[in-house]
């Protein structure tokens, strides 16, 4: 597994959680995806396709997504729809953050909007994918991000040797 | 608990924002957002061709533009909102803050980035600076428009 592609994930939603909720976060449970991804509760997925291909999901429990929702609309209570926003929108912003780390390392790539993941299976780790989940410890409860990718080297060896017009 | 001076026009008019964003959620906070400064919400869109209609429609004095879209995406609109306006000012308001991204936008006719998460304390001095350029806008705050509670 290639922890310099996970890392920058990592850190965009520790540090994206913690600013949007204004508490204390911590990285919980870190495990490899083995079987096919089984949905917890509201989902965003984020397609990227470049340097790097595959899908993050990130996946709040419905309580949970209601209480994060409620904090960050400033309301009381939030309802299914603006929690489903709500969980797109973290999901935007957390993999909007990645990948300018991953950009600053030289990977290119696209990032694809992100849409509500409503099949309880998702895409499952192959051996060319790493997919990986971990749960992000909040005030609200844990958010999980399940991250499936995998690294086209051979595209970016071939890009970094074609000849450089002057 | 920071207070913001509200950003008013020459004429003390509040300035007028065009907020695009594909996500319902975001345009809501930045308009949270713009009215805690004393702004006024001219219009939203959700992708870059409403954006392209709702400029032409309101002719707001700040478009505060998301890159990742549907459709058509925020650099494509503000090149074309510049080309039809080049007195248009876009703040460009997105999670992809790469440098490749920006230089794009900026190339483009955007006046400025501002990376989500965003803090009211940084979009409010990346709007003054925005305003501060602006011939028909005052820049300087004139009036205490609210208060954030963070």
């Amino acid at each position: 597994m290639r922890m310099d592609l996970i890392q920058p994930f990592i850190n965009a939603a520790d540090a994206v959680f913690a600013e949007s909720l204004q508490g204390p976060t911590r990285i919980g449970d870190l495990a490899m995806e083995e079987g096919a991804y089984r949905r917890k509760g509201i989902a965003a997925l984020i397609a990227i396709k470049g340097d790097i291909e595959g899908r993050i999901i990130l996946d709040l429990a419905p309580e949970v997504a209601r209480k994060v929702a409620a904090i960050l609309t400033g309301s009381d209570d939030a309802d299914e729809q603006v929690a489903r926003e709500t969980v797109c929108e973290l999901a935007n912003m957390v993999i909007g953050n990645s990948v300018t780390l991953l950009n600053d390392q030289g990977y290119t790539f696209k990032v694809f909007p992100p849409e509500i993941h409503t099949s309880d299976q998702g895409l499952a780790g192959s051996q060319d994918t790493e997919a990986m989940v971990l749960a992000i410890e909040t005030t609200c409860g844990n958010i999980f991000l399940n991250i499936a990718m995998h690294h086209l080297a051979r595209r970016r060896r071939e890009r970094d040797l074609a000849p450089v017009a002057r | 608990m920071p207070q913001f001076a509200a950003l008013l026009r020459k004429d003390s008019q509040p300035v007028r924002y065009l907020v695009v964003d594909d996500s319902v959620f975001a345009r809501k906070n930045i308009i949270k957002m713009v009215e805690l400064f004393g702004g006024e919400v001219a219009g939203e869109a959700g992708d870059g061709l409403t954006a392209i209609a709702e400029f032409n429609r309101t002719k707001p004095d700040i478009v505060l533009m998301d890159i990742t879209m549907p459709q058509m995406e925020g650099i494509e609109a503000v090149e074309r909102i510049v080309r039809q306006h080049p007195e248009a000012r876009i703040v460009m308001v997105s999670s992809v803050g790469y440098q490749e991204n920006i230089l794009a936008a900026l190339q483009k006719g955007a006046k400025h980035f501002v990376q989500k998460p965003v803090k009211p304390e940084v979009l409010y001095e990346i709007l003054r600076y925005v305003l501060s350029d602006d011939p028909s806008a005052a820049g300087a705050p004139v009036a205490l428009a609210g208060e954030h509670r963070s």
